[in-house]
């Protein structure tokens, strides 16, 4: 019976009328055609970063103490290969690309494959935990706030979403250090390695993403809920929590699905901001210092990873999305 | 004739602005920052101290109601001794500028890119479509960074920066609305009767996308104000000598053990002035399209 019932959401019926035998070919040239567009983005990601990081100075002049001469910058110019033409350094970055030969450091005077991938770690434990904080607050809050709609605990919820939306991540931070390891002295305000350290900043992280997935789940709930097939299996003698279980939740999942994908490429990019405030040894804030020591080769990598991981996710949540709902057919 | 056939805005916004008003919650919001654009806009005449005034016998004072504090410096003063208050009133203008500049800015651009796109259709479509791809992609921090190192930092380079990396929302609303808009009588006929696509762009489509457009920069606004401070508070937004509330959280986190008020004030500000923006903007939204949101 429910198998019967979980279709049922309306839609517009021109998506199906694909016929049903081309349907494996066609998803398959539907994620060639998407992997295609991704493979240009990261192109273009990468060519615009290589020439505006150029626009940001000389890291020459930051590398040596400002009584150096002239000759001495020219040899370190001339040792880093930034004295080649312009074009030549883009071809040479270029060619590394698909070896993931990024260069070596100015900074570090390491291949930046290696220093980029030594932080890795510390920003996917940060990012994977906020994910894991979001999701058991935002899941029951929106389920919730849909099943209260309209009561104080609704509007409740609400209001947390909205202030959740509203206040800048780095502050939560500042309060949360405030609060947990200045005044209680029960948590540490920075630093790295042990469980007590992550706890404050995948709170931190986690926050805005909470407020995005509580109102959608909260309000796409609400949609199902009205739905005629969820009348007939309350009609039919079926509890509150196995409407929402067996009906509500299937059905309302996939533009939520959407948004936990679409989040994580976010959380990807507050951790900048996240790992700043707790000096947490990520990616996030080696960008940053990349940034100011105008290190070329690793900005360069550093932003083709951010693009990279967002593109990624992307994909991934095109496809999901398809399995997920054959009425949605990728789009070539 | 041609001005019969596209539906009028005028009438329809005085009516938006009453409905807005009509919700309490979003009438309180409009006064928070109707006073927040008074005292931005006033901020020489109310400000008790000048921002910038060190008193390096008050350094570090907390806010006047506590046992320690003074009764001139009435939210306390930061590691230099300047006035919080003060600061925090100075720091409204930038941080309002900047949030208004900046979707002002993003938003005609996005509307002429989105009308183009969506009006236009083909090459030039796809061109700019995948263009909103590569910029989603993109880390704006960086883009402000190379924009700060080759224009210089200031407050408009921030402006520039927020601009130019927040079109892509306003576009792809725009242009949906105009593909759905294109087939519409009122454009066919503005076409067949020989109107230029320049004309029937301005004339008959822009007035159509107003609505989700006022939307979108609204709570755009608060993003771009969130988006400075953040920038700011890295040291890669507004000059340390302008003074703006980004600038004084980070200066607060480093006394955080001995002055709370220096990093708690400000984002306060920070966060009452984006809330009360995002309520006005889902207001604002309810009201544009009351099907898909009123819930």
């Amino acid at each position: 019976m429910a198998e019967l019932t979980v279709r049922d959401r309306e839609g517009s019926p021109g998506k199906s009328a694909e016929p049903r035998t081309g349907a494996g070919a066609g998803l398959l040239r539907g994620i060639a055609t998407k992997l295609g567009t991704a493979l240009i983005v990261l192109f273009c990601v990468a060519t615009v970063s290589f020439f505006l990081v150029r626009l940001s100075g000389d890291p020459v002049k930051l590398l040596l103490p400002p009584e150096a001469t002239v000759e001495q910058e020219a040899t370190l110019r001339a040792s880093l290969g930034l004295d080649r033409p312009l074009l030549v350094q883009y071809l040479d970055y270029l060619a590394g690309l698909p070896k993931l030969d990024f260069g070596t450091s100015l900074f570090y005077d390491q291949p930046v494959a290696e220093v980029l991938f030594g932080r890795l770690p510390a920003t996917l434990l940060l990012a994977g935990a906020a994910m894991v904080v979001c999701l058991l607050i935002a899941i029951p809050a929106g389920i919730i706030a849909a099943l209260r709609r309209g009561r104080a605990t609704d509007s409740g919820v609400m209001a947390g979403v909205l202030i959740g939306q509203s206040t800048p991540p780095f502050w939560v931070g500042i309060l949360l250090i405030l609060v947990f390891a200045v005044q209680f002295q029960v948590l540490p305000a920075s630093g790295y390695g042990t469980f007590a350290h992550l706890i404050l900043p995948a709170i931190t992280l986690a926050v805005y993403s909470v407020a995005v997935i509580a109102r959608l789940l909260r309000s796409s709930l609400i949609d199902v809920l009205g739905s005629d097939y969820i009348r007939t299996a309350r009609a039919k003698g079926l509890g509150p929590r196995g409407v929402i279980v067996g009906h509500g939740l299937r059905n309302a999942s996939l533009p939520v699905v959407t948004v936990i994908g679409l989040e994580l490429g976010s959380l990807l990019g507050g951790a900048i901001l996240t790992e700043q405030v707790f000096s947490w040894p990520g990616i996030g804030r080696l960008t940053v210092e990349a940034i100011t020591n105008r290190d070329f080769p690793l900005v360069q990598a550093s932003v083709l990873f951010f693009a990279a991981a967002f593109v990624v996710v992307n994909l991934l949540v095109d496809v999901s999305y398809t399995l997920l709902d054959p009425r949605v057919r990728l789009r070539s | 004739m041609t001005m019969t056939l596209a539906p009028r805005a005028g009438g329809a916004r005085t009516g938006m602005l009453r409905a807005v008003l009509r919700n309490r919650l979003a009438a309180g919001a409009l006064l928070v920052l109707l006073l927040m654009v008074l005292a931005a806009v006033l901020a020489p005449l109310i400000a008790p101290h000048d921002p910038n005034a060190q008193d390096l016998l008050a350094r570090l004072r907390p806010p006047a109601w506590h046992a320690e504090g003074d009764a001139s410096y009435l939210l306390g003063t930061d590691q230099l001794g300047r006035d919080l208050l003060s600061r925090m009133i100075y720091g409204a203008r930038v941080s309002l500028l900047v949030g208004a500049a900046a979707a002002l800015l993003a938003g005609t651009l996005g509307a002429i890119i989105g009308l183009v796109s969506g009006f236009l259709g083909g090459w030039l479509d796809r061109v700019l479509m995948r263009l909103a791809d590569v910029q989603l992609a993109f880390p704006s921090i960086l883009l402000a960074l190379a924009i700060v190192g080759f224009v210089g930092s200031g407050l408009w380079t921030v402006v520039l920066v927020l601009g130019f990396t927040g079109w892509v929302a306003y576009a792809r609303v725009v242009r949906s609305e105009v593909l759905s808009l294109r087939s519409r009588e009122f454009v066919t006929e503005a076409r067949a009767i020989g109107v230029r696509d320049r004309t029937i762009m301005r004339r008959h489509l822009l007035p159509n996308v107003l609505a989700p457009l006022a939307t979108i920069a609204t709570l755009h606004v608060a993003a771009a104000i969130v988006a400075e401070a953040s920038l700011s508070f890295l040291g890669l937004g507004v000059p340390t000598d302008i003074v703006t509330w980004g600038g004084m959280l980070s200066d607060g986190q480093l006394y955080l053990g001995t002055a709370w008020w220096i990093a708690v004030f400000p984002g306060l500000a920070l966060m009452l002035t984006s809330l009360s923006i995002n309520v006005t903007g889902d207001a604002l939204r309810d009201v544009a399209d009351p099907k898909a949101y009123r819930r």
